[in-house]
């Protein structure tokens, strides 16, 4: 999610302003289904994580998961959500991937309401209510080219039956598509953080869809709104808010007016299109579903999940950007917390190292699983190394590779491999073999104004790159060819 | 033989539980074709149950307390590996992956499961007409119906084709027929028994719960099968009482109650006790007189054993009909919408899957299922439901709150079970709310989820046998077969019978 | 109404249904009737709350017993004819 270039959105035209709220929907990460004792797992053969309960047989009866619900509560408690008792209603509608033909989910007594969940730049967006139900099957359309309305029949798979799932609905209080996206980004670090469920887009573990409607600026009115759904990215999302405004716009705009519609979102097309129509008319007779009792937490219980929720990733970004005191810049502050790396900056940090240059390292080269084996103080003492010159940017990246395998230090690792920064006599010395063996390069880059020079730059430090094997350090390259264009 | 009498046998290894199902196994193969109780006779199951149990006594090993009893199992238990049909064309031919916990505890308990028994389709009737695969007749006479839902097991323990046999009571489904077949019936309280593996009706007012001949055998049979199951979220986590030595009690001093309201209104004699309302006259509909006089007859009973009776009013009791009528429906509305064609049991195929629901729907279940899908559907509906569903709701409400403050006053109470003894068969097919009428008696425990239990009391007019029902409080079952058991002893002439 | 059930009715079974269905609401008109304010509803006969498992995985049943029962099946899983419609 976060290697994506940042994609700016075309601003609504003057007079209109964007309405946008969100339904999440994130898989728990629990070792079993949500009423029964069925693995959930990601990926498995068809049909193998199946029992009488999430196949619906007759005579089958669900037990809550207890350690679901807590993770519900915990989650509801890290967006600020007032966690009361609740009661399991069931939605009936018919669909092959529900096994029972209604689906147990939370109704007008859902377990989380009344959160907040404040973006990076301050804006904060209002959290109706985070709920628990119960995951479909997977359905898959064979023939007819994969498209649904040609196809010649469908499988069903009903491992995900019964995975449990919690749906953060928010208020419309979204108002750019950059807010929607940062929204998701946000509440993915807060679902990472507080250890829920590995919310991957992807793979559909988060699954999002977007209301969307327009009105003239400065009103409060809710006009008729869109939901969009078939969002597998954060760009996608971006890009679908960003169509299905303008369209809104457009209909206002020429004295019509949108359909309240499911649509969905065309990636290769860049559009929405109208939804397939829904086979029945939307009743679904929600009542209390008497094969479950009520949840009824404790102010103890609630208060305990209070002592226990980490620290939340907004103030562990506000923290690491405290400690460098500006030198660490927001972007890698926001990845190192999601990556959970924030903690070993800082104590690299605490032990003398940089903060800037630590936190550019960690967030650049150290995008591994297991990052178990570099401690802070090797960290802080790798660090060292590099910014006081004793060793390249490229070495530093080599003995940071290195100590993610063994966990030597960085020290005797840049022993072991002949590293050190060359002595500044031997650079320039090779950084003049270099200017002599390449006269053209060198009279243009000499003649050229700083954008020429910059172009040529990056040729003469990778020749000289290569005539030291990576141990010179570029910046003190780029420094003695400019010395030499023009002599004091 | 009692069950308890066949168990103490087999454990003393006087009889062989081979033996002992051999004969049941014998008379069933006889005279099951007149009574039509089974859906599926276990014949080679029963007999490996019962070398099991004899193998297991031979090695000396503590024999269950239902060692080598013959059971039969109503067909809405799921039961691994043998058809559990429900008795409708949509479950046809469907071998369950698993057993109810009540079929694993029968079993621990030492007991044999001879067959499946015949009920109303998803258990939804008064008669066991509503069978896809026909009707059970009544072993007292073959014309008439031996109720219903459960009616298949009652007849079977009528009819000595099982010591014991398990039934499902939503409104009425076990007391009932066992009024009409004249055995003993008992509905638990709510969440005593698991429903793990019972095929819902009506999730909140189902439960499980034994026939017999005897009092002693249905308390016998109830103990094996209740108690605390984790796989069922309503089910109680209480420790039982034993029950066994209560039965021989008596009444002395007990606090009987009659209900004013399912005794054809007009108090039978004495004024109410507990400041009845003036209008207590404003009882259900359809009580005959002979069953009232049984009923009189019970209460006269009870006071000569040392009871105290007075007459008492549940105003709200008059409404559980109309109450029921919308929750069990509503309810089963959403417990049969599974039965989808997709996963197992029937489908009848079509151009796409919305068709095929609503083809395999349509042909799978009979006529009454399908008037209580429709009806349930539109209490749930939007328009309606406050109306209908959300004030049934509020009517249980009342009755608890009624039911609780009467038993503040009295230990149990006393009602008839159903409103006439057994009727011919096809009397009242044609007239759903007339097949209705016979739970009007029995529905206001499902909705409160209180135990009661019929005993037979004697006979009708026409010579067919009256049940009489116990009602108690919640997890008052020990009291109940008490009550019932003293009532045992005058109907079988160890007092004065009537 | 059927709609919404998956069932469907001749025309005579409609009316039939209708009149039957129309009875039993009638004689629920003392239900509806009924003045219920300030009465809470029971959904439930047991005052129970806060049943849960723990979150301990148990042996599913194997996929062969599964599919056994089920009318159609291809690729280790349930076949069904096309789905038109979506899921809501």
């Amino acid at each position: 999610m976060s290697g994506e270039a940042p994609e700016r959105e075309t601003a609504l035209p003057d007079g209109w302003e964007l309405v946008v709220g969100l339904e999440v929907h994130v898989e728990l990460s629990t070792a079993t289904k949500l009423f029964c004792g069925c693995a959930n797992r990601f990926g498995d053969e068809p049909n193998t994580n199946v029992c009488p309960v999430c196949l619906g047989l007759p005579g089958s009866l669900p037990v809550v998961n207890a350690a679901a619900v807590d993770f519900a509560m915990r989650l509801g408690r890290a967006l600020g959500c007032e966690v009361r008792p609740a009661v399991f209603a069931r939605k009936n509608y018919f669909y092959p991937d529900m096994p029972k033909d209604y689906q147990i989910s939370q109704y007008d007594q859902p377990t989380n309401i009344d959160g907040r969940l404040e973006l990076a730049d301050g804006h904060v967006v209002g959290i109706e209510r985070a709920h628990i139900e119960e995951d479909t099957g997977k359905t898959t359309h064979v023939g007819g080219g994969g498209r649904i309305h040609d196809a010649s029949y469908a499988l069903v798979d009903y491992n995900r039956a019964g995975v449990p799932l919690v749906e953060i609905v928010s208020r419309p209080d979204i108002r750019t598509a950059e807010q929607a996206r940062a929204y998701v980004r946000e509440l993915r670090a807060i679902l990472l953080s507080v250890g829920v469920s590995d919310a991957r887009m992807e793979e559909g573990s988060m699954r999002v869809d977007a209301n969307v409607s327009v009105r003239p600026s400065g009103s409060d009115e809710l006009r008729t709104r869109c939901e969009i759904k078939n969002l597998s990215s954060l760009r996608s999302l971006g890009r679908a808010i960003t169509f299905e405004a303008g369209r809104h716009v457009d209909l206002w705009s020429s004295g019509e007016r949108p359909r309240q519609e499911t649509r969905h979102w065309d990636e290769a097309q860049g559009r929405t299109t109208p939804g397939r129509s829904k086979e029945d008319a939307e009743d679904y007779r929600y009542f209390q579903d008497p094969d479950l009792v009520p949840l009824v937490p404790s102010a103890e219980q609630v208060a305990a999940i209070d002592a226990e929720l980490p620290v939340l990733p907004a103030a562990r970004r506000a923290e690491l950007l405290a400690v460098g005191a500006g030198a660490v810049s927001a972007s890698d502050a926001a990845l190192l917390v999601e990556r959970d790396q924030d903690e070993l900056v800082r104590a690299a940090v605490s032990g003398g190292a940089e903060p800037g240059l630590t936190a550019t390292r960690v967030a650049n080269d150290l995008a591994v699983d297991d990052w178990s084996r570099v401690t802070p103080a090797s960290l802080a003492a790798l660090i060292g190394l590099e910014s006081s010159g004793q060793m390249t940017a490229t070495q530093a990246k080599q003995v940071l590779a290195e100590m993610v395998e063994t966990g030597d230090e960085p020290a005797s690792i840049a022993e072991r491999r002949g590293f050190q920064a060359m002595a500044g006599d031997d650079l320039a010395a090779t950084v003049d073999e270099v200017i002599a063996a390449n006269p053209g390069e060198w009279a243009r880059y000499r003649d050229g104004d700083d954008t020429g020079r910059k172009k040529l730059s990056g040729f003469f430090i990778g020749q000289v790159m290569r005539a030291t094997r990576g141990r010179a350090d570029g910046a003190a390259v780029n420094r003695l060819l400019q010395e030499r264009a023009e002599p004091a | 033989m009692t069950a308890g009498a066949i168990a103490a046998a087999v454990a003393a290894g006087e009889r062989t539980a081979r033996s002992v199902a051999e004969d049941y196994l014998d008379r069933i193969a006889a005279d099951d074709s007149e009574i039509g109780a089974f859906n599926l006779v276990l014949v080679d199951e029963a007999l490996a149950a019962a070398d099991r149990v004899d193998a297991a006594v031979a090695r000396g090993e503590p024999p269950g307390p239902l060692c080598g009893v013959p059971v039969a199992l109503k067909d809405n238990l799921c039961t691994r590996g043998i058809p559990t049909t429900c008795s409708s064309r949509m479950l046809e031919g469907w071998r369950p992956p698993y057993n109810a916990t009540v079929v694993e505890r029968l079993r621990a308990a030492g007991a044999v499961v001879v067959g499946k028994t015949n009920l109303d389709e998803f258990a939804m009737g008064s008669s066991t007409e509503n069978s896809a695969f026909g009707p059970t007749r009544n072993p007292h006479d073959t014309s008439r119906v031996p109720g219903g839902s459960s009616g298949g097991s009652a007849a079977s323990v009528a009819a000595g084709f099982s010591a014991l046999a398990l039934g499902s009571d939503t409104g009425g489904s076990i007391r009932q027929p066992a009024a009409l077949c004249g055995v003993v019936g008992m509905k638990p309280t709510y969440g005593r028994v698991s429903r793990y593996g019972l095929v819902a009706f009506a999730s909140s007012l189902d439960q499980i719960g034994p026939f017999a001949a005897t009092v002693a055998d249905a308390a016998a049979c109830y103990e094996a099968i209740a108690g605390h199951d984790p796989l069922d979220s309503t089910s109680i986590d209480q420790p039982l009482e034993p029950i066994e030595d209560a039965l021989a009690e008596g009444v002395e001093g007990l606090r009987v109650g009659v209900l004013a309201e399912l005794c054809g209104g007009a108090p039978p004699e004495a004024p109410a006790g507990n400041g009845a309302p003036a209008d207590v006259s404003r009882g259900v509909e359809g009580v005959a007189g002979d069953v009232l006089s049984r009923v009189r007859d019970a209460a006269e009973t009870l006071e000569r054993a040392g009871a105290e009776v007075r007459t008492v009013s549940v105003p709200s009791a008059v409404l559980g009909l109309s109450a029921y009528y919308l929750i069990a429906p509503a309810e089963a509305s959403s417990n049969l919408a599974r039965y989808d064609g997709v996963r197992y049991g029937l489908r009848v195929d079509a151009a796409n899957a919305a068709e095929m629901n609503v083809n395999t729907r349509t042909a799978g279940f009979g006529a009454e299922v399908k008037r209580r899908i429709m009806l349930g559907t539109y209490a749930l509906s939007a328009g309606y439901y406050d109306a209908f569903y959300g004030k049934a709701l509020r009517v249980r409400t009342l009755m608890l709150e009624e039911f609780a403050a009467v038993y503040n006053d009295v230990d149990v109470l006393l009602c008839p079970t159903a409103p006439t003894t057994a009727f011919e068969l096809g009397a009242k097919t044609a007239d759903p709310l007339l097949m209705y009428l016979n739970d009007v008696c029995t529905i206001p425990s499902n909705l409160t989820g209180h135990p009661a239990i019929s005993v037979p009391f004697g006979r009708g007019d026409d010579g067919l046998p009256v049940g009489v029902q116990i009602m108690g409080p919640a997890l008052s079952e020990r009291l109940i077969f008490r009550v019932a058991a003293a009532l045992e002893r005058t109907a079988t002439g160890e007092g004065s019978a009537p | 109404m059927a709609r919404l059930a998956r069932l469907r009715f001749s025309d005579e079974e409609l009316d039939e249904l209708a009149a039957q269905l129309s009875a039993v609401l009638d004689h629920a008109a003392d239900v509806e009737a009924l003045d219920v304010s300030g009465i809470e509803p029971t959904s439930h006969p047991q005052p129970l709350s806060d049943v849960a498992r723990a979150d301990k995985v148990r042996p599913s049943v194997s996929r062969a017993e599964v599919l056994a029962q089920a009318p159609s099946v291809a690729d280790g899983q349930f076949r069904v004819p096309p789905i038109l419609g979506e899921a809501p």
